[in-house]
């Protein structure tokens, strides 16, 4: 995709007429011909169209929002153009979507945000349009089974959780945590198991009660799982749902600390806040943007962490322990060096099987860890329904 | 599993304040869509009335500063949506359930258009009477801190059964929810009455959906509503119409609810997703129980004679 | 009446909910003629928007038919959503067992089946309703909740495929066994399908036996009795026959999109397909271009929300002031029906 589309946008004319005409007779597009109107931006940057779907509402607190950020700040660039489309459903509506957004509106990069759009959505398009480079959120790239235009990329936020699980730890004096999720997937088994360890690495006596709510939005059953919480003695919530803010504020209003999750929620409790986990999408997307209008080849695969500057910390609340910064700090600190390894044996999960032997390691960039289907020792709950 | 010390007492504590925190806003829906079907009209849009309360509601409160008014705000947007049911419904040939469909439908699609800019702010949250200060329990302290709100549904149930039963309002909305010749012979005016009912139900619909967005879970956000006001629907049938019943259907519902997330907190954490349908699998044997006697006690004859 | 008012007075009804509609969203700041524009562009203006909205509109016929059949013998059934759910299910179970055997003996098995299901589930509200007096509309808005707990559940936990990483979902039927696209479009089987249930319940409506004990039924119950018609029987496969549709729906969102049953079988097909059968009357042939007028909203949603910066909920506002005024609509239509009526 590299050269063919660097080629394409050698021409000066507006970028969407060119693919827009391969499969159409053109209709109606003179209506948008003059859409935007800063064409004549230096030469040697080329204007770059990027279509955003999310599969939830774009202001949600959380997750969708996260990627709304990011493609906020990359729409400022002036040779960038950013459409975006929210609430889009993981059926053939997002195969239709993308579609539109190349065919209707010339995007050239299309980043369909939700995990469920992968498989068999993307993998369904993307051969029809080999010119377009299509950017996943979160799906593991196989460069033997998957087609050339298709990448993904995806952060390390589990290092931001388990920064999170320290300052837990030490807030903690009931020795219990709360953990609301959506449902057991790998993705958030991974969150719940790091920040268990962290909390454990401070105490090894706090145990992780998990509550999966069974959806990604449903705030009634949130509440409701943050509240039985607080009633067992937890005093630290987290959560992995896609919008955190009923939890953090019914923490709140239940006078008990909670972790973030997403997007920095610390505005919605300003007593117990600690810390949380965000994405931090807006450098991604710039830096995908960049490439692709320098016409360099786009990674397939892209991941990170801290080090890469693709996950942070939210600012510590104002009851954080400075012995709690200071451990925090120091761990993060490693993580952006590099050499910290979360998962290195011997780690027994929760059913007292082990699962990681002594003296074998699963560095962050493992594969084996995306596929995890187990707790870690000091969670209470179960992975199947 | 550590499954060492379940704390039922807590469990049963967190049940019993669920319900009431649950299940507060299918008290009003429920009430509401009695009201109105006790005068023959059955509104399925009373979940769009919720949605829409629960969003004018947050936005009142949230400009005007004071969530009181922001509750009086949603039920005025109920009232509005029940004037156009009923509008519509007198109408020859027009199904109501078809019309409630409908209303669900805009009042949605009006509620997330118009509430896009109220996902953010914060507005100020119904205040909540704390009756468990005796306690040193925090758990029974956390469950018996009840919303003013529950306390009104509580006194509205019963007087509104006597209303039905005792004024001559209530017994002109049976009358008229008996029987359009019977109620045109007494001199009612038949669609005067349905009209009045169904806007008055609107306004507790209106109202219940304020509870949700200005105290629990508290927050504007899309997925407020989980097909409360539908099920509101579903209670007043098992609760056959009797407005006393709607409040103990709408805290066994609010309890069934709450039972899935307190089970897990406790780590009984099997199967929660049919816990999550428990509550719908007891509507509908209910529902089948009650109905297969044959005889419809309660239910407005212009509802059965279709 | 007027000879052309069945047509004519449900396309003012459309005409009319654009103009409310363009006030609406003028209101909120677009530009009204630009948004038009945009939903013609997004739904019709182009043959990729045109294979875009029959798409859209395939589900929605199926789905449609779940309330309309009922609907002619005055039942009101909400359940198409949970019809689709377990018709899913059962076609991708289906699937997986015949997953060695020839593609058409696949493809066969699993639309029966799933027709079978939905038409069971649906089956059983009517025999509620008919042998048990349980409401209908209520008992098949609760199966639907019940359904949707169901597919989560299983797709989670027993049938999950291990490979179905963060998408929990059963194991795929096999790409040799998923229904192909309507010649070189990309207007998938499911379109044909919905086309020919619809066409061959008109005819067995209007030209059938059986499509006259139904029209009985429904105008009468206690004549339809005493002229000793088989009344449960009929309600129950009048019933049954709008579940199988919306089932056949959810068979062809495994067989055409995912391959696999997962929880986006629960997209809303169903509760759209309510709208569609009132807004067609309930009238099988109807069903058809009202689905592709709301597949066509569909299909424009996503340009309202680019071009224009609405929200997603626009295209929900818009479907909502067209239900309204097609059902305000129904009125003129009795009105002028009794005009008529006391003028002869």
């Amino acid at each position: 995709m590299d050269k063919k589309m660097s080629k394409q946008h050698d021409t000066p004319v507006n970028p969407k007429r060119r693919t827009t005409l391969k499969g159409l007779a053109g209709l109606g597009l003179g209506i948008f011909a003059g859409g935007f109107g800063i064409r004549e931006a230096s030469a040697a940057i080329k204007k770059v169209t990027m279509g955003f779907l999310y599969v939830g509402p774009r202001d949600d607190y959380g997750y969708n929002q996260a990627h709304f950020e990011g493609k906020s700040a990359i729409a400022k660039q002036s040779w960038v153009k950013a459409v975006d489309q929210e609430n889009v459903p993981e059926t053939i509506a997002v195969q239709k979507a993308m579609e539109s957004m190349i065919n209707l509106d010339g995007a050239q990069v299309i980043f369909p945000t939700s995990f469920g759009y992968f498989d068999p959505h993307i993998l369904k398009i993307a051969p029809k349009y080999p010119d377009v480079m299509f950017l996943h959120c979160g799906g593991l790239y196989d460069a033997s089974k998957h087609p050339k235009n298709v990448g993904s990329y995806f952060g390390y936020i589990d290092e931001a959780v388990y920064v999170s699980g320290i300052v837990a730890g030490h807030a903690s004096k009931t020795g219990k945590l709360g953990y609301i999720a959506a449902i057991p997937i790998p993705q958030v088994l991974r969150n719940i198991n790091n920040f268990t360890m962290a909390a454990r690495s401070v105490n090894p006596k706090i145990t992780v009660q998990v509550v999966f709510t069974g959806g990604w939005s449903n705030p009634v059953k949130e509440a409701e799982s943050a509240n039985s919480l607080i009633d067992q003695g937890v005093d630290v919530l987290t959560c992995h749902v896609d919008s955190p803010k009923v939890v953090v504020e019914t923490a709140e209003k239940r006078g008990v600390y909670s972790c973030g999750y997403h997007a920095d929620q610390s505005k919605l409790a300003p007593k117990g806040f600690l810390t949380g986990a965000e994405w931090n999408w807006s450098k991604v997307y710039l830096d995908y943007a960049t490439l692709i209008s320098k016409g360099t080849k786009i990674p397939n695969l892209v991941r990170g962490g801290f080090k890469e500057g693709l996950v942070k910390s939210s600012p510590y609340g104002k009851v954080v322990s400075a012995k709690a910064r200071a451990h925090a700090d120091k761990v993060r600190a490693q993580f952006m060096k590099g050499d910290f390894v979360v998962y290195k044996g011997p780690i027994k999960d929760n059913t007292g099987k082990v699962v990681i032997a002594r003296g074998k390691e699963y560095g962050q960039t493992d594969i084996w860890l995306e596929s995890m289907d187990w707790l870690v020792e000091g969670v209470v709950g179960r992975t199947k329904g | 599993m550590s499954g060492d010390t379940i704390d039922w007492i807590t469990v049963l504590i967190a049940v019993f304040g669920g319900a009431i925190r649950v299940g507060t806003p299918f008290l009003f829906v429920s009430l509401g869509e009695c009201l109105t079907e006790k005068s023959g009209r059955i509104n399925l849009g009373l979940e769009g009335n919720l949605i829409m309360g629960a969003m004018a509601g947050y936005g009142v409160a949230w400009i005007s500063g004071s969530p009181w008014l922001g509750v009086l705000a949603a039920g005025a947007t109920g009232v509005l949506l029940g004037f156009v049911h009923a509008l519509l419904c007198q109408q020859p040939r027009v199904n109501d359930i078809a019309v409630g469909i409908a209303l669900m439908i805009l009042g949605t699609g009006l509620a997330f258009f118009l509430g896009k800019p109220l996902i953010q702010p914060s507005a100020p949250h119904l205040p909540a009477l704390h009756l468990g200060d005796w306690s040193d329990n925090p758990a029974l302290r956390a469950a018996l801190e009840i919303n003013v709100l529950f306390i009104v549904g509580v006194i509205l149930a019963p007087a509104m059964a006597w209303f039905f039963r005792s004024t001559r309002w209530g017994l002109a909305i049976r009358t008229v929810g008996e029987s359009d010749d019977a109620a045109r012979a007494m001199g009612l005016h038949v669609n005067g009455v349905r009209m009045l009912a169904t806007m008055a139900g609107g306004f507790l619909a209106g109202v219940g959906g304020a509870f949700l967005s200005l105290y629990y879970p508290g927050g504007w956000s899309e997925g407020l509503s989980s097909g409360q006001g539908l099920m509101a629907v579903a209670l007043v049938i098992f609760a056959r119409w009797d407005p006393v019943r709607c409040l103990y259907a709408s805290l066994l519902f609010g309890g069934a609810g709450a039972l899935g997330p307190s089970l897990q907190s406790v780590g009984v954490t099997w199967g929660y997703y049919l816990f999550n349908a428990a509550p719908y699998v007891l509507t509908l044997a209910l529902m089948i129980a009650a109905s297969s006697t044959r005889v419809r006690s309660g239910m407005p004859g212009s509802l059965a004679a279709r | 009446m007027l000879p052309f008012a069945p047509f004519l007075i449900p396309l003012v009804a459309i005409a009319l909910s654009l103009v409310l509609f363009g006030g609406f969203v003028g209101l909120a700041g677009a530009d009204v003629q630009a948004v038009y524009q945009s939903i013609y562009r997004g739904a019709f203006g182009t043959w990729f928007s045109w294979q875009n909205t029959l798409t859209s509109a395939a589900p929605l016929m199926l789905t449609a038919l779940c309330t309309a059949l009922p609907a002619r013998l005055g039942l009101i059934v909400i359940g198409g959503e949970g019809a689709v759910v377990v018709g899913g299910l059962a076609a991708a179970l289906t699937g997986l067992v015949l997953v060695d055997a020839n593609p058409w003996v696949a493809l066969a098995g699993m639309a029966l089946a799933a027709m079978l299901t939905g038409g069971l589930l649906i089956g059983l509200v009517g025999w509620l309703r008919h042998g048990r007096n349980v409401n209908e509309t209520i008992s098949s808005l609760l199966f639907n909740y019940i359904s949707i707990a169901i597919l989560s559940f299983l797709v989670i936990g027993p049938l999950r495929d291990p490979e179905t990483l963060n998408k929990p979902s059963t194991h795929h039927i096999g790409d040799t066994h998923m229904l192909g696209a309507l010649g070189d479009t990309s207007i998938h089987w499911g379109f044909g399908y919905g086309l020919i249930v619809c066409l061959l319940l008109w005819v067995l409506y209007k030209r059938t036996v059986f499509g006259f004990a139904v029209d009985m039924v429904g105008g009468n119950v206690r004549a339809a009795l005493l002229s000793g018609l088989p009344v449960g029987r009929i309600v129950f496969l009048v019933c049954m026959m709008g579940g199988a549709a919306a089932g056949l729906a959810g068979m062809v969102e495994v067989a055409a999109v995912h391959g696999r049953a997962n929880t986006s079988l629960n997209a809303g097909y169903g509760y759209e397909g309510i709208l569609i059968a009132f807004a067609a009357r309930h009238h099988p042939l109807a069903i058809i271009p009202m689905a592709i007028l709301f597949g066509g909203i569909r299909a424009s949603s996503g340009l309202m929300q680019r071009d224009h910066d609405l929200p997603d909920a626009t295209s929900l506002v818009l479907q909502g002031i067209i239900f309204i005024l097609i059902l305000a609509s129904e009125a003129v239509f009795a009105r002028l029906a009794k005009r008529q009526g006391s003028a002869a």
